[in-house]
């Protein structure tokens, strides 16, 4: 098997070597890594912006930004010093502490499940056993900050707004953790490592996609109603509820929401891309790529150019992933929060059971294609 | 002493701190919606705990369904209710709480000299680690099989019972002539008062 290249040890090699003690090396080592995908996680929201802006009057025949640096591509950051500029109001009779919590207890648990988001054999934070039940562990805390947002700011549609946040993703969390068990069935694993060395070897033909068809697309769109994206966006319907809990927020306050859905769209879209299509896998195998130009799999500098295409891959996969769900997000309505609630509870539900039930079934089968 | 165990002890002091600073805060506290967000704040303690432990299934577990479950679903409640009653003062209400101190106090010494009384047995065994996930789900099929099965039915029940609950028709108790009040239309789904209509109202 392909270890892939070992950034930790070289690392604490080269301080050894340079007179260290092993100890004071790993943990130099220790927090590396974590500001690496810190800064990487919060440069993806200005991607993300920009491509949002981009997309959105691209479909809707306009330019979109243009003058903030090149094709406006520095319009999210000019969007972020503003909102740091801002009066950081706090409503008369919110609750001060309530209200300066709940932004904080959303974005901190999408930050901390970028610890389980593999982006190579060893490009990870940590391989711990519970990888991806750790995501969804997090992902459920969320809707604590909201209705704490919701409540704090006495308002009624915030109330509203964090009340209906909370229903949705309580709701929709079941056919995702659901959707994630099919895949964790077929890979005997929890760890993300472990689901991503299942689709490999096959190239394309190998990706989760195949296999789990249904639940590709269970996961997809609770991802998307989980990351609060229209069409379901509810809590923050701003024909009904002006803006849902975000309504009395202002500054960085309500910058904190704003990274923190966009920060949760990239994470899940890298999810989704590390469940279904195969992680950092190239469409086709690397094995038959390293025959075809006649090096073997474990040549330093063949390890090095895998190794930085297969987080290339990674990205890609994930921003194709976001770039659906912005087009989705300008071409479909929103639905009612009626329609939402029967939609997770007596669609997806179901239909996510009878996937598990048909994985568990296709297991025993043909334990060879789904991983006996 | 190791970097390892440095990061534990004061993981671990800062969880204990955490830990009883919000359970005291969920009894003493006034507000009941304090108490709510204080009461996740134990919760992710304990998961911590359990991290320390070595645990990390059960952590991610305790989150899982104590904050993400159990605790939404109690803010939940607490902010659908909106019943205000003022507080009536009950005489002689001191005999209630110097009860409830009473058997507070006597548990808490009771659970400290079972606490200091039993001879812990602490396994000298590695922990398994990344192996306890398999281990879990080999107990939960041999010979924790009944306990486990029993939560299963146990929860089954819950969830048919919440839902003939949010089934049910609610039929008001109003006289066969009288017109129904508005207020209690509003809540509930149009229905077919075809028994208690008069004959010949017409095709309601």
């Amino acid at each position: 098997m392909n270890q892939g290249i070992d950034l930790q040890g070289s690392f604490v090699r080269l301080l050894t070597e340079l007179g260290l003690p092993s100890g004071a090396a790993k943990a130099l080592w220790l927090p590396l890594p974590m500001v690496v995908i810190l800064i990487g996680a919060t440069v993806s929201i200005f991607v993300t912006v920009w491509l949002e802006r981009k997309i959105s009057a691209a479909a809707q025949q306009r330019i979109g930004p243009e003058y903030v640096g090149p094709l406006g591509t520095l319009q999210a950051a000019a969007d972020g010093i503003k909102l740091l500029f801002k009066e950081d109001i706090t409503p008369a009779k919110a609750d001060p502490i309530l209200f300066t919590l709940g932004p904080a207890i959303v974005v901190i648990p999408v930050f901390l499940s970028y610890l389980i988001v593999p982006f190579g054999q060893n490009m990870v934070i940590t391989d711990i056993g519970v990888g991806i039940f750790l995501w969804i562990a997090l992902s459920s805390i969320a809707p604590i900050g909201l209705l704490m947002a919701g409540y704090s700011s006495n308002n009624k549609y915030s109330l509203l707004g964090g009340l209906r946040a909370a229903a949705q993703s309580i709701s929709y969390e079941i056919p995702m953790a659901l959707a994630v068990l099919a895949v964790v069935l077929m890979s005997n694993s929890l760890s993300t490592i472990d689901i991503v060395n299942q689709q490999s070897g096959y190239g394309i033909l190998g990706w989760n996609v195949w296999r789990q068809p249904a639940g590709f697309l269970i996961f997809w769109i609770a991802a998307l109603a989980e990351c609060e994206r229209l069409p379901f966006d509810l809590p923050e319907a701003e024909e009904e509820l002006v803006a849902g809990y975000q309504t009395e927020y202002t500054g960085m306050k309500f910058g904190l929401f704003y990274v923190g859905s966009y920060v949760n769209l990239v994470l899940s879209a890298l999810i989704v891309s590390i469940l279904y299509l195969g992680g950092w896998e190239f469409p086709v195998s690397v094995s038959w790529i390293a025959d075809l130009i006649g090096v073997s799999e474990t040549t330093p500098w063949f390890q090095v150019i895998a190794a930085s295409l297969g987080i290339m891959m990674t990205l890609f996969k994930a921003y194709a992933l976001v770039f659906l769900a912005i087009l989705l997000r300008w071409t479909v309505p929103r639905v009612r929060i009626d329609q939402l609630l029967d939609f997770g509870w007596k669609f997806l539900l179901p239909v996510s059971l009878v996937n598990l039930l048909l994985t568990a079934g296709l297991k025993l089968a043909f334990p060879v294609a789904f991983g006996g | 002493m190791t970097l390892a165990e440095g990061v534990q002890l004061v993981a671990f002091g800062i969880l204990v701190l955490m830990m009883v600073g919000s359970a005291l805060g969920v009894v003493l506290l006034e507000n009941i919606v304090y108490s709510a967000f204080l009461l996740g704040g134990v919760f992710i303690s304990m998961a911590g705990m359990y991290i320390l432990l070595n645990a990390g299934f059960v952590a991610a577990a305790q989150i899982l369904v104590y904050v993400g479950a159990v605790n939404v679903l109690i803010l939940f409640g607490i902010m659908l209710v909106n019943k205000r009653q003022p507080f009536a003062p009950v005489s002689q209400a001191w005999i209630g709480k110097v009860a409830t101190g009473g058997v507070c106090a006597g548990l808490f010494s009771l659970l400290t000299a079972s606490v200091l009384n039993t001879p812990w047995a602490i396994s000298s065994e590695t922990p398994i680690g990344e192996q306890a996930i398999v281990e879990i789900g080999k107990h939960f099929f041999t010979d924790y099989l009944l306990p486990f099965e029993l939560a299963s039915v146990l929860l089954l029940m819950a969830l048919i019972g919440a839902i003939v609950l949010a089934r049910r028709e609610f039929i008001p108790d109003t006289e066969p002539g009288e017109p129904e009040t508005e207020a209690l239309q509003l809540p509930e789904r149009p229905r077919e008062l075809v028994s208690s209509t008069p004959v010949g109202d017409g095709d309601r």
